[in-house]
This record gives C-alpha cells, sequence and structure tokens, in this order.
C-alpha cells in the first residue's frame, strides 16, 4: 500500500512539474502582445525601486532584443533615481524612456502598461492584484516580485487574474528566485525521484535583523508617509513573515508539492515596539499543517544581536535534505551517507535566470510560465501564518482564503487616509492575539 | 560650552575629545604597549598590540612557491610604528554599528548625539554571517567602505583614531620579522597549526584566535577571513619602488574597484595566505545583489572578507582624518 501510495505521488509531482517547467507548455503558439520575430521586445518598469530597478537591469542583460521604454512610479524622486543607473548602464538603445513616457502617481501604471509588450512589476505587494489585473487585461507578459499580495482578497483577485493570463497565453514569472536557482532545482529534481522517500517534517527560516527605517519628514501627508515606509504597514507589505519568509515558506511548499490546510502559531512584537515600525510584528513561529498531516515549522524574527539564519531544512521517510540560498543543497540518508552535495560554485545569478528563461520564451513565442497561481498560493500561505498569529487561532486555508477583510484603502491620494492610523502618541494599532479580528 | 552638544568636527579638534571620553585617554599611551580599548559606554573591547617602526623587504622573492608576478620587484619599505588589531573584528564588536537599537542595549546609557550622527550600513537584507555564527567569530561580508565607516563610529564612540591598514603595514605585520612565505617558515605542510584554510576549515570561519599567532602576536593573519587594507589594487604597484626604499607607501584609491584584500580565508588554499599575497575585490562579489545601485555596505558573495583595524602612533590631522572617514561611497550598478 504504502509503495502504491508513493508511486502515485511520483505520479503527480511529474505531471505538476510538466505545468510548472513548461514542456507541457512550450508548444503552445503564444497569442499574447508580443509575437515571436516581431522585432524589439518593448518593457515597462512599475515600482522603480532598488528592487525594480534591479529587475530592469536584469531584463536589459538578457541577449534579446529588448528596450525599456516607459516608467511608473508614485514617487518622481524614485523614478529618477532608477532612470538615472538604468540611461547610464544601457544608453539611449536600451533605455528609451522620454520624459512623456515616465508617469508619475497613483494612476501611473496603466499608462505605462500601455507602452510594453512585458511589464515588470515591483512596487510594494500590496498594489500587485490591481496592476497585475491590469497587465493581463491590456494582455501583457508579466515578471513580477513577490509577495503578489497583502490579504486574502488581494489573493483571489490574483488567482482570478492568473487564470486570466493562462487562457491568454501570456507568461508570468514570478520572483520567487530559489525557484530558478541551480541548487534548489537539482536538489528538487532528486527529491521527487523520490531520493529522500516522503517529506515528513521541515522547519523554514528567516531569521535576520530587520530593514530600513525612513523618518517622518513634517510635510508627508500619512499616505506618503505609509508609502516611503511601506515595509511597516500590512496594506503594503504583509508584515515580515509574507515580504521576506515567503522565500522559505514556498520552498516547504514545493517539497510538499502543496499547501497548508490550517496553520497555528505564534508572534509578538517583542524588540521593535517604536512608533517608526508601524504596526508589523517582530517575530512569527507557525506550524503549517498539510493534509496528509506533515508538519512544517516555519520561523522569522528580526532581532537585532542575536543568531541570523536564512534557510530550509526537511525530513523524508529515507533521509534529510538541508537548502540555502548560498548555493547550498546537501541531501543525507540517515546514516550520514551523502547522497547528494550540491557543488555551487559559479552557478548562475537566479534573479538573472528569471528574466533570461522569461525573455527566452518570449522571443520564441512560446507560452511556458504560468507562476502566478503558486505565486499567489504561496503568499497566501505567509498570510495564513500571520492570521494565526495575529489571532491566535488555529486558522484553515479555506477559511482564511475566503475572508472579505480587505486592507486595501478606499481611495488611492496623497491626502486619502490609509485604514491604520496613528494616535496621538504616533503609534499604530497593534494586533493582538485572543483579540483581533484577522479573517 | 556645552561638550555633548558640540558638533562631531569640533570634538576632534584638540583635547577636547579626550575629557568626553576619560575612558579611553589613549593620547598618554606608551606607543610601546600593547592595550585593550574599550568601547566607550558599553562593555565591549578589544585588542591592539604595538608594531614597532623598522624597514622591511615588501612583496615575495621571485623563488618563493605560489608567488604571483604582482608581488615583485621585492623592495625595501619603511614604516612608521602602529598599533595593529590582535585579532580580526568579531561580529561583537561590529554588530552595534550596524545596529543602533542593538547598540543601544549594548550601552550604559544614551548614546551620544556624535555617535548617533555616523552613518550606519543599511541592514543586510540577508544573513551576512552566512550561518557561520557570530560570537567571536570574525565579521565578515563588509565592503571598504563599510569598514572605514566602521572606524569612523569608534572614533566617534572613542575618541581614537582607527582606520584600515594600509597594504604595506599588514604586510609587514604579517610578516612579523621575518621573510618567508608564512611568517613561521616556508613550509605549508605546518601552516594548519596557525591558520584556517580551506584544508582545514570545513569551509566556514572559526573563533579568532584560536590557531597560534605570529611572533608579534597577532593571530589569524593568514586565513580564517581576507582583511581589508586601505589600498587600490594596482598589479605592477611595485615597479614604482625599483631602486628606491619606499616609506609609508600607500596607493591611494580613487576607483571603486579593485581594492587590496590580504591574508587569504578560510576558503583558500594555502598559497593564498602567503604574507606577501595580493588579492583585489570584484564586482562580482555584488553579483547577487538584487537592488540597483548595489548596495554600498554590503558583498552578498564575500563571506570570506573581513577586517583588522590599525591606529598610527601618530595619528594624522583632523582635516585628514574627516577626510578619511568622510568620502562619499561611489554609486555602484
Amino acid at each position: 500500500m504504502k509503495e502504491f501510495d508513493l508511486n502515485k505521488r511520483r505520479e503527480f509531482l511529474k505531471a505538476s512539474a510538466l505545468l510548472a517547467g513548461g514542456a507541457m507548455l512550450s508548444s503552445i503558439p503564444l497569442a499574447g502582445a508580443y509575437a515571436a520575430g516581431k522585432g524589439t521586445i518593448k518593457i515597462a518598469l512599475v515600482g522603480c525601486g532598488g528592487r525594480g530597478t534591479g529587475a530592469a537591469f536584469q531584463a536589459l542583460q538578457t541577449k534579446h532584443d529588448v528596450k525599456l521604454v516607459a516608467m511608473a512610479d508614485a514617487f518622481r524622486d524614485r523614478l529618477d533615481d532608477s532612470y538615472k543607473p538604468l540611461f547610464e548602464k544601457f544608453g539611449k538603445s536600451k533605455v528609451d524612456v522620454p520624459e512623456g513616457k515616465k508617469f508619475v502617481g497613483f494612476d501611473a501604471y496603466k499608462k505605462a502598461i500601455a507602452e510594453a509588450d512585458v511589464v515588470l512589476l515591483a512596487t510594494p505587494p500590496g498594489f500587485r492584484p490591481i496592476h497585475f489585473e491590469e497587465a493581463v487585461k491590456q494582455n501583457k507578459h508579466v515578471f513580477m516580485e513577490k509577495p503578489v499580495a497583502t490579504d486574502s482578497p488581494g489573493i483571489r483577485s490574483v488567482l482570478a487574474t492568473a487564470e486570466e493570463a493562462k487562457k491568454k497565453k501570456l507568461n508570468v514569472v514570478v520572483g520567487l528566485q530559489r525557484r530558478y536557482q541551480k541548487n534548489y532545482r537539482e536538489a528538487m529534481k532528486r527529491i521527487e525521484d523520490g531520493a529522500l522517500g516522503d517529506i515528513t517534517s521541515g522547519q523554514v527560516y528567516w531569521n535576520s535583523g530587520g530593514v530600513w527605517v525612513r523618518p517622518r519628514k513634517p510635510e508627508q501627508t500619512e499616505m506618503e508617509y505609509q508609502m516611503r515606509n511601506w515595509y511597516y504597514f500590512n496594506w503594503l507589505c504583509g508584515d515580515h513573515i509574507t515580504e521576506q519568509h515567503i522565500h522559505n515558506i514556498d520552498v516547504a511548499n514545493w517539497i510538499k508539492n502543496d499547501y497548508p490546510v490550517s496553520a497555528q502559531g505564534t508572534g509578538s512584537r517583542f524588540l521593535r515596539t517604536g512608533k517608526e515600525y508601524g504596526e508589523i510584528y517582530d517575530n512569527h513561529t507557525v506550524e503549517f499543517i498539510y493534509k496528509d498531516g506533515t508538519v512544517l515549522q516555519s520561523q522569522c524574527r528580526h532581532f537585532e544581536g542575536t543568531d541570523n539564519r536564512v534557510d530550509e531544512s526537511f525530513q523524508g521517510t529515507k533521509g534529510r535534505v538541508y537548502l540555502s540560498a548560498d548555493n547550498i543543497a546537501r541531501l543525507t540518508d540517515y546514516k550520514g551517507n551523502v547522497i547528494y552535495d550540491h557543488a555551487g560554485k559559479g552557478d548562475p545569478n537566479p534573479y538573472q535566470t528569471e528574466h533570461d528563461e522569461l525573455f527566452a520564451a518570449i522571443a520564441a513565442g512560446q507560452f511556458k510560465f504560468s507562476d502566478a497561481e503558486r505565486g499567489a498560493k504561496s503568499t497566501m500561505t505567509s498570510l495564513l501564518g500571520r492570521y494565526a498569529t495575529y489571532s491566535g487561532h488555529e486558522v484553515k486555508w479555506d477559511d482564511a482564503l475566503n475572508s472579505n477583510i480587505s486592507l486595501m484603502p478606499e481611495t488611492f491620494a496623497w491626502d486619502a487616509k490609509p485604514k491604520v492610523l496613528p494616535d496621538a502618541n504616533g503609534l499604530y494599532p497593534i494586533a493582538i492575539p485572543g483579540k483581533t479580528k484577522v479573517i | 560650552m556645552n561638550l555633548s552638544k558640540a558638533p562631531f568636527h569640533i570634538l576632534l579638534a584638540g583635547l577636547a575629545c579626550f575629557t568626553l571620553f576619560p575612558n579611553t585617554a589613549q593620547s598618554q599611551q606608551n606607543s610601546k604597549e600593547n592595550y585593550t580599548q574599550g568601547v566607550t559606554g558599553t562593555k565591549l573591547k578589544f585588542d591592539m598590540v604595538a608594531i614597532p617602526g623598522g624597514e622591511f623587504m615588501m612583496g615575495s622573492p621571485a623563488n618563493e612557491q605560489g608567488r604571483e608576478t604582482d608581488e615583485g620587484p621585492q623592495h625595501p619599505v619603511k614604516i612608521d610604528p602602529f598599533w595593529i588589531g590582535k585579532y580580526e573584528v568579531t561580529w561583537d564588536v561590529f554588530e552595534p554599528f550596524v545596529y543602533k537599537d542593538y547598540e543601544l542595549t549594548q550601552s550604559n546609557g544614551t548614546v551620544s548625539p556624535e555617535v548617533d550622527a555616523v552613518a550606519r550600513p543599511t541592514k543586510p537584507y540577508l544573513d551576512m554571517t552566512f550561518g557561520m555564527g557570530k560570537e567571536n567569530h570574525p565579521a565578515v561580508g563588509m565592503t571598504q567602505y563599510n569598514a572605514i565607516q566602521f572606524c569612523k563610529w569608534l572614533y566617534a564612540r572613542t575618541g581614537v583614531f582607527y582606520r584600515l591598514p594600509t597594504e604595506a603595514e599588514w604586510e609587514y605585520a604579517s610578516k612579523a620579522g621575518t621573510n618567508t612565505a608564512y611568517s613561521f617558515g616556508n613550509n605549508a605542510a605546518a601552516l594548519g597549526e596557525h591558520a584556517w584554510y580551506k584544508a582545514n576549515s570545513g569551509d566556514e570561519t572559526h573563533e579568532v584566535g584560536s590557531k597560534k599567532p605570529n611572533a608579534w602576536g597577532l593571530y589569524d593573519m593568514h586565513g580564517n577571513v581576507a582583511e581589508w587594507t586601505m589600498d587600490q589594487y594596482i598589479p605592477d604597484y611595485y615597479k614604482k619602488f625599483k631602486g628606491k626604499a619606499a616609506a609609508n607607501p600607500v596607493a591611494v584609491p580613487d576607483k571603486l574597484y579593485p581594492h587590496v584584500v590580504r591574508g587569504g580565508s578560510f576558503q583558500d588554499e594555502a598559497a593564498a595566505l602567503r604574507s606577501a599575497n595580493r588579492e583585489g575585490s570584484d564586482p562580482d562579489w555584488k553579483r547577487i545583489d538584487p537592488q540597483i545601485p548595489k548596495s554600498n555596505w554590503w558583498f552578498p558573495e564575500a563571506p570570506f572578507v573581513g577586517l583588522r583595524l590599525v591606529r598610527p602612533v601618530n595619528p594624522p590631522s583632523e582635516a585628514e582624518i574627516e577626510a578619511y572617514y568622510n568620502q562619499a561611497p561611489t554609486p555602484d550598478y
């Protein structure tokens, strides 16, 4: 019986691997905005921060005829800071963004998307569902950064748009770069082939010291302040369990080839309590429970001065694996014998590989990538974790996904009010387990 | 005059800073004595070793095993006395500079405005210990700019001028009066007693000071982590000294790449750990940085680079100190 189950599982894995890897999709001719041999592939950058600019660099560094033709950001200074290095590095032949194609403000994305064949979506993640929907509506291929939403309505929107993108044969790559990193791919190949047996437990970590703060300026409206400090507000960032730890949570989903049915956990705001840190927690510990009973433990924290750790370990019926972004993948059995030890020196840069593979498919007129669904479901997994730690309750996947609590503001304007506002002392309301309603 | 509110640059003038930092009045320091530097207002401290001035042959003889052409011609170099870190700088001392909130938890009182005014690194997005541990382990992955700003933070904290060693000072300190490939001789087979390197490191850093020191009492000059120097890496730099003695030479950098790192690391083969071996920093150390411009502060692919502090016996003028600490970073993309 056991053997039968294993085989069945592997068949399922193979089928899904084909879908994810593209062998089944690659023969489908492309019907989207860009057709093979059409000449220059025009790209638009929506979200001109450091990561967006990095993504544009990678797109322009692919070996295809790619040109940046439009840029959009809520802030003019961010757009200018992005344009300068792009133009200096690539010149007019690859960065042709005249003043009239630099779009600023909350609606800028629509105009930039209209100019391009492929759009790079790299704003804070709260905007992703809106921008992704518009890009697919306008028949564009998409590279979008993770996470892809910050609340359940956003996830459902991305899932619906993902279906639409598939129907339209639009390539969508999500920037969960471990999926494009050689050590992870090599390990997963072997695990799918049964090298570790069934995965029965695991631990995933993003324990680090936290990120930047941009001090409040007197002339800023509350909306501008929150946008500048997007990391500390859930409608924009999703908390660090979503914004950073999604990487490791996604690896858990990848190795289980599934998504959890429920989660329970604990978290708090313990060391990082100042008003400059908005409303997010500084630590979360979550148990994700999968339908076969597997419990995967996730831990993330922003504690300065403590041990850092960003990696993943999993245990199977036949052995274990250790994975980390430093090009490590080590599979061993329980006698200590090495099954596979990845030699990672000189591996390609996974951030570049994402773009190399996406643009190769587009240039060849192939439909190969539909990452949006799994991007949305892994984002949903991280939200499930946040719901569990914020509420102190066990949260079921289906209940969480169907939640109608939206974190997004009613209107987007500099003088509009976000839903979470500071009190007289400048402090923001913080989720209290046992009291706060999250779904 | 209220010293606590005085601007940073005024405090640096004259003796004012030493009255502000009474625990660290190293202006009286005997240049021949080793000392322990407390980080004012915290329990943190580190050891400095007095190195006498002198003359040595910089570079390696043509017959040295593993020698590369950038190590010649060997030439005499005169060095003024200085103190150098007994150990590589550890995370214990480096991390309070990285994290302001953490520094507060390490401090006996509030952090002075002068200290607070020092620019701090952007918080690293990744785990910059690379899973290799923190306590007593060398701090790694910082850029040369970051290393210099750390010196500035120490200056604000202690009133003592610390900087990176020049390439010449580093090699003089490493050779410790010898002219052999390693400070203990030419036989790489003995390296395991003195250094963490590829053959014995298990591909990670180790606690500083856990191998034998050189004759001048300096630990881990060979291996553990490669160490930043002040100099631009110029492969044929030594040619200009042919036939004349150089005095305190330094190739003052005017480009972001490459800068010299010395000593080899836990990842390197024996030959790279030789005292005369020279390596240059490489943009590839930031290849994987997903942001543009890339970080001024961190090398996400250089777990092998760290630093060691130098304090010159004769400190430079206030203006020179300011110039050294206050160079704007070069955008990297």
